[in-house]
């Protein structure tokens, strides 16, 4: 509980958002707003499942512990489905802003391509439920307290930062090959989609027990990345050609 | 008064309007100005922004090649149109972080110091019934403040009282720079418990002011214009925060948007009215206090002119927006803000010249005041803490970013604090009571959705 928990932890969670927001989002307002409009989709379903939740809970005996748990379980499971049909309906917001833009412009060319909305959006996506999740224990962090006090993990902050970022990347990555999926009218796509996101929810019922957790969230993610980047063009070709053109580019530089 | 000036300006820039052929998209939303300051802390002071219209200026950047069709002039608008709304987003974000950062780290904002002579019924009550009332009650009194204010300043506007109301203008914005930014200073000083003496504080405080006077009123860089108008308005709206009792507040935020988009929209509304009395006379409404974002750059003009031009603006607008703060009596900043021809400098001449514009984005303070006062209410009293204060700041991103959108589509001037208040609103109370219980319980056992 320092000062240096609270910067450790927010630099792991909002790190790596942080700078892919920096590096690819921030100039180009149009991505900026669709950032937001992201943002705002993830809040709205935030907003609906945590209605159901509130409804089944009052409607509920408070003292029975085992069935407010089970509410909780059911309440986080109706809004993983909720975010993905909101990731959905997004979707079907985009391509319409999309094709409006591509009918105004002269060439007739959108002049943002359906792989960046997706991209966008999906980082959208992520970096609201990672504020969600994480805002309030980091502004707890720097309070007074002792963690793990009643024999829970003491480790809570530092896992809360790497799930944290590991549902943000994720997000972006389900977003792009969701919208993949969308675009080429690959239905499985989308189920493998939702099911990996109920996967890593439901990997967190067994929280304490960080092993049952995050190694499989890192495990899905690290996929994900594989997946999502070949989905959207990505090939090894591109990755030497990276490379060596890098170190061709630095040779001629020296040269020159 | 700079009337003079701005008809010069005017005039010019009509006759570059009329040159040009591109059609061009000069939308205006007219989303009310609140201007003046307060002019006392004991008083509130209505803010101006419901009073006064607040325009928007959302202006569409015209090609210049007219051979262009439409369509690619629309696509640049589009294009345009998405850079100006981030540059309404940035200023809008960076007041509430000054407000977030004030009420979270100064407490004196969120102590009980007492209520302006505007909202004199107390919410100290027994029943929840007895509070409603009072509340409702508070908000009837400071609406009905708002809109003789609005009135007042119609009318001397229509009687051509300029100098009245370019010294209220005065007068309030030295009030707020520095008296209040006085007292802000004096509050963050406490908090953090630095020793200051006197001399050195005076020399602090009068360069702010002073230079914010010069700035404001006058000439100076963009950028430091911007910023000032910014701390301006966070001052404003730390006011309100701290004495506007709470349900009051937000009833008061509520009423104040339907009378945002009654005063513009309705024929017979007095915002309304004073852009068509502006119009009449081809003169700049008086752009009350309003935040401009960007240069106007012609190409083919001389340097000095080109600096000249944006300074000459602001300052009109400045003058014009009705800062109503001032002591004791009410004034109500309304300040409406017709910027059509204002920021009709920005049309382009045709083929003779290359005329850039580079077409600014207009907002009136009232928003940027009233935007924070809501944001800054949801972080000092939402239990939700941060949640709260994060979904209410994207909410009124969104809002306005629709607004502008509309702006856009219907080509008219629109009110900016609907929309944005009404889903500030929706999501402060829907967060605070629904989705914080359930962030909480998931945190407490990390689960992760």
């Amino acid at each position: 509980m320092t000062v240096a928990v609270f910067f450790g932890c927010s630099f792991i969670a909002f790190g790596p958002a942080f700078a892919l927001f920096i590096f690819t989002i921030a100039r180009d307002p149009l991505r900026v707003i669709i950032l937001i409009a992201g943002a705002f989709f993830w809040l709205l379903s935030l907003l609906l499942s945590s209605l159901v939740w509130f409804i089944a809970m009052k409607a509920s005996n408070d003292k029975d512990q085992q069935l407010q748990r089970g509410l909780l379980i059911f309440g986080v499971m109706f809004s993983v489905l909720l975010q993905e049909v909101f990731r959905f309906a997004y979707y079907k917001l985009l391509r319409k802003a999309s094709e409006g833009l591509a009918a105004l412009s002269e060439d007739e060319r959108s002049p943002i391509s359906v792989q960046q909305m997706a991209y966008v959006a999906g980082l959208g996506f992520g970096i609201m439920s990672g504020a969600f999740s994480m805002i309030n224990i980091l502004a707890d962090s720097l309070g007074p307290g002792i963690v793990g006090i009643h024999g829970e993990s003491q480790y809570y902050f530092l896992t809360s930062a790497f799930m944290t970022m590991a549902v943000t990347l994720l997000h972006t990555f389900w977003g792009v090959v969701f919208f993949d999926g969308c675009e080429n009218r690959r239905w499985w796509v989308i189920a493998v989609v939702v099911a990996l996101h109920l996967l890593v929810s439901g990997l967190t019922f067994l929280n304490p027990i960080y092993e049952g957790s995050l190694p499989p969230a890192y495990v899905i993610l690290v996929s994900m990345a594989v997946w999502s980047f070949f989905s959207c063009g990505g090939s090894l070709q591109n990755i030497q050609q990276l490379l060596t053109c890098r170190k061709n580019d630095a040779g001629s530089e020296v040269a020159s | 008064m700079n009337t003079s000036d701005s008809e010069e300006e005017l005039c010019n820039e009509r006759t570059s309007l009329m040159t040009g052929s591109p059609p061009i998209s000069s939308y205006h939303v007219e989303t009310g100005l609140p201007s003046s300051m307060d002019t006392q802390t004991k008083r509130r002071r209505p803010v101006t922004n419901q009073s006064n219209n607040r325009e928007t200026h959302h202006e569409g950047v015209s090609t210049e090649r007219d051979s262009t069709a439409d369509s690619e002039d629309e696509e640049l608008s589009l294009k345009y149109g998405a850079k100006h709304v981030i540059m309404l987003f940035v200023p809008v974000t960076l007041c509430m972080i000054v407000v977030i950062a004030t009420i979270k780290s100064v407490s004196f904002y969120t102590e009980k110091g007492g209520q302006l002579i505007y909202t004199p019924f107390t919410e100290d009550t027994t029943s929840v019934g007895q509070r409603l009332l009072n509340s409702v009650l508070n908000t009837l009194i400071m609406i009905s403040v708002i809109v003789v204010m609005t009135i007042f300043l119609v009318v001397l506007y229509k009687y051509r009282c300029y100098k009245f109301i370019h010294g209220w203008l005065i007068l309030s914005s030295l009030m707020l720079l520095f008296w209040f930014s006085f007292l802000y200073l004096g509050e963050v000083f406490k908090t953090y418990n630095v020793a200051m003496d006197y001399p050195t504080l005076a020399l602090v405080i009068w360069n702010f002011g002073a230079v914010g006077m010069v700035c404001i009123h006058w000439k100076g860089p963009l950028q430091l214009q911007q910023a000032y108008l910014i701390v301006i308005s966070a001052l404003m709206a730390l006011v309100f925060i701290k004495y506007l009792p709470e349900w009051s507040a937000w009833v008061i935020l509520g009423a104040i948007s339907v009378y945002d988009l009654i005063a513009v929209l309705c024929p017979k509304g007095p915002l309304r009215m004073l852009v068509e009395t502006a119009q009449e006379r081809n003169e700049p409404i008086f752009p009350a206090l309003i935040y401009s974002s960007a240069m106007i750059w012609m190409v083919g003009m001389t340097e000095q002119s080109a600096v000249q031009q944006p300074s000459h603006q602001e300052r009109n607008s400045d003058e014009e927006v009705g800062q109503s703060h001032h002591d004791n009596t009410e004034d109500n900043r309304n300040v409406v803000v017709p910027e059509t021809e204002v920021h009709g400098t920005q049309s382009r001449t045709s083929s003779a010249e290359e005329l850039e514009e580079e077409r600014g984005i207009k907002l009136g303070l009232g928003d940027f005041i009233f935007y924070s006062v809501l944001v800054g209410k949801a972080s000092a009293t939402a239990s939700g803490d941060w949640n709260t204060t994060l979904a209410c700041f994207v909410a009124i991103l969104i809002g306005l970013c629709l607004t502008l959108l509309l702006l856009a589509i219907f080509k008219k001037a629109l009110p900016a604090l609907p929309i944005s208040i009404t889903f500030g609103l929706v999501f402060y109370f829907s967060t605070d009571n629904l989705v914080r219980p359930f962030m909480d319980n998931l945190a407490t056992h990390q689960f992760y959705i």
